[in-house]
């Protein structure tokens, strides 16, 4: 049985004050998604900023309330869970942000920051025991334990994702959303951080859905990777596969968006036209028609849905599956 | 035999901190030539758009430029008055950032901010400057341009607005463009458009490209040149594909190593090389020796107290280290 199931996960935001759109208008930030992910498994989401990407991560944790949807993880549904319930789940389930200056409190000491988790869900029965964990835990991500009485500020970017690691292990997860863990980073410290997070996984038999933009990243740490377009999965495959064999015209276009650290390498480019839509007003059926190179004009009309093109790859294209 | 457009010799610039100077470009030197494009690459603070900004006398204090010659076509840039400076900057030498809404005046019109560089230098009538305006989003294929000329920045996308920002940079066709991670705040499939149209204004336009970037995949398709910098400092420089094939700096191939190729099939997932540790600080004095010797795999006792002059071991490759 999967770890995580989401089932047509859906996300609209009012939009307020919009003269030309009028009250009533909806951001479609996330529409019927569906995906699974396996215990120790890690699901890579990319797609470009306003994809959904990051408000379907936020959604499966309940930080976001989602619109309509199913998600059940580990065997229970999320979406039924009262805010009790919803605490002990989140002990399962935990985050890392972007941005490790914005999501680390500069007030708060590296070991108030680390243990708050163990103390909000009881992990540890004396002060001593706290600490002792909070020093293994900043040994386990590589840094001293004796960093704990320092502040968040005093700390790199690189050290501060760490430490926002430390602090979404305290509690022991089976699950971790990572959003945009490395974006931040400069090349040579997101390698660290990257290995860290596989080496963490196999520790701990951790499942990551680690969403990022950067594709290189994510086809390097994912099993499976999932492309978001404006709100829904256009495509989902094993990770290689999806590399080698790209189906979906906007899957192909942004792989061969991404410039290649080999001047010898020379490939077609698909190059995109135009801008992405407007979310407020989507393009009707195949959301990405309008920018598609090899649309025909019932693309206008039909909704697609995911086909399987082969054995766990999913396409959603009426001209290609 | 090309032309030299700009020669830059031992700059150095500081900025003034409560803790003491911190040493942000330390004895850069670099030349581009004609119609040549140069990149710069290093991670956040080696120094590099510093670098672009005293070129173009636009550091800012607490910033200054302590030392070094700017040699753009004979003309030392660094000790022209602030008038001549002008005459320089938007006609011969422009630049573009990465996020064009902090260089784009929200107030204006598109189509007005290009024809103001066009009076300025060219001393156009302001309705033939106007005209030209939509000509220059024509160019950087903006579709619709006159519509889009009489509206504000804040109505147009990211990558339509840095669009209008090149249009703005080319307008009075210069001879340098200095591109300051220009793609950086753009999604992948957008920078591939911006970069594209960069490389054909480049070749059509005859001008000159010093490209700021942090991104190797960048640099490996745009670049005929490149300078790695590391702490304020030249480590290497060499031709493109040299460099990516050969490269001799420790920093450089770790840096190289260290990035997630999605064009490679590996067999069994390879674990990324990483470079231990972070960049030392560049407050206060700094010490003799490399600076990136307490990181290096090939560390020698030399390294430690003897800063090594970047040497030219083989034509047109220069290295700074003690290796070769």
């Amino acid at each position: 049985m999967a770890l995580l199931e989401v089932r047509n996960l859906t996300k609209h935001f009012p939009v307020r004050d919009d003269l030309l759109s009028g009250k009533g208008a909806r951001v479609h930030a996330v529409d019927d998604v569906s995906f699974t992910i396996d215990r120790g498994e890690t699901l890579g989401l990319v797609g470009e900023s306003g994809s959904g990407k990051s408000t379907t991560g936020r959604s499966i944790l309940r930080l976001i309330e989602p619109t309509s949807g199913e998600i059940v993880f580990d065997g229970e549904d999320v979406m039924r869970l009262d805010r009790g319930s919803l605490r002990r789940i989140r002990r399962d389930m935990q985050i890392i942000f972007q941005d490790p200056y914005a999501s680390l409190d500069p007030r708060m000491t590296v070991e108030r920051i680390v243990s708050e988790g163990i103390v909000i869900h009881g992990l540890a029965t004396s002060a001593g025991e706290r600490r002792e964990r909070v020093a293994a835990l900043l040994t386990t991500v590589g840094l001293s334990a004796d960093s704990m009485r320092r502040y968040a500020h005093e700390f790199s970017g690189g050290q501060r994702q760490r430490i926002g690691i430390a602090r979404a292990l305290a509690v022991n997860p089976k699950l971790i959303v990572a959003d945009e863990p490395v974006s931040a980073l400069d090349v040579s410290i997101q390698a660290q951080i990257i290995n860290l997070l596989e080496d963490l996984q196999q520790q701990f038999e951790l499942a990551y859905l680690f969403i990022a933009h950067d594709l290189s990243v994510v086809e390097h740490i994912s099993r499976r990777v999932a492309v978001m377009y404006m709100g829904r999965i256009v495509e989902i495959a094993p990770a290689r596969a999806l590399y080698d064999n790209p189906t979906h015209p906007y899957t192909e276009a942004l792989l061969s968006s991404v410039p290649i650290a080999d001047p010898t390498v020379k490939r077609a480019r698909v190059l995109l036209e135009g801008d992405l839509p407007s979310p407020v007003n989507p393009p009707s059926g195949c959301r990405f028609h309008t920018r598609c190179p090899i649309a025909v004009p019932s693309c206008a009309q039909n909704e697609q849905v995911l086909k399987e093109v082969a054995p766990g790859h999913w396409v959603a294209c009426q001209v290609r599956a | 035999m090309t032309e030299r457009l700009l020669e830059v010799r031992n700059l150095d610039a500081q900025f003034v901190t409560r803790a003491g100077p911190v040493h942000a470009v330390d004895g850069v030197d670099l030349h581009i030539d004609q119609g040549e494009t140069l990149g710069i690459i290093g991670e956040s603070g080696c120094g590099k758009s510093v670098t672009a900004l005293s070129i173009m006398r636009l550091i800012e204090r607490p910033g200054r430029v302590v030392a070094g010659e700017i040699i753009y076509k004979g003309k030392n840039l660094a000790a022209l008055s602030s008038k001549q400076m002008r005459r320089i900057r938007g006609k011969e030498i422009s630049m573009i950032f990465q996020d064009p809404m902090t260089s784009l005046n929200p107030v204006v019109r598109c189509g007005e901010q290009i024809a103001e560089a066009l009076v300025l230098h060219e001393g156009l009538r302001w309705s033939d400057a106007l005209a030209r305006a939509v000509e220059m989003l024509t160019l950087v294929r903006i579709p619709d341009a006159r519509r889009r000329a009489r509206e504000y920045p804040h109505q147009l996308s990211g990558g339509m607005r840095q669009r209008v920002m090149i249009a703005i940079a080319l307008s009075c066709n210069p001879k340098l463009l200095i591109a300051d991670e220009p793609t950086t705040a753009l999604d992948v499939t957008i920078q591939a458009q911006i970069l594209e149209l960069l490389n054909s204004l480049k070749r059509r336009l005859d001008m000159a490209v010093l490209l700021i970037t942090h991104d190797m995949g960048v640099i490996a398709e745009t670049a005929q040149r490149v300078i790695v910098m590391y702490a304020a400092k030249v480590v290497e420089e060499a031709p493109v594909e040299e460099l990516f094939r050969d490269p001799l700096h420790p920093y450089t191939q770790g840096l190289l190593r260290s990035i997630p190729r999605i064009d490679l099939t590996a067999k069994d997932r390879q674990r990324l090389a990483t470079i231990p540790g972070t960049v030392p600080s560049l407050k206060g004095d700094i010490a003799p020796g490399c600076r990136f010797a307490t990181r290096c795999p090939f560390v020698m006792p030399v390294c430690s107290y003897k800063t090594p002059p970047l040497t030219e071991p083989r034509p047109g490759h220069r290295v700074a280290c003690w290796l070769y």
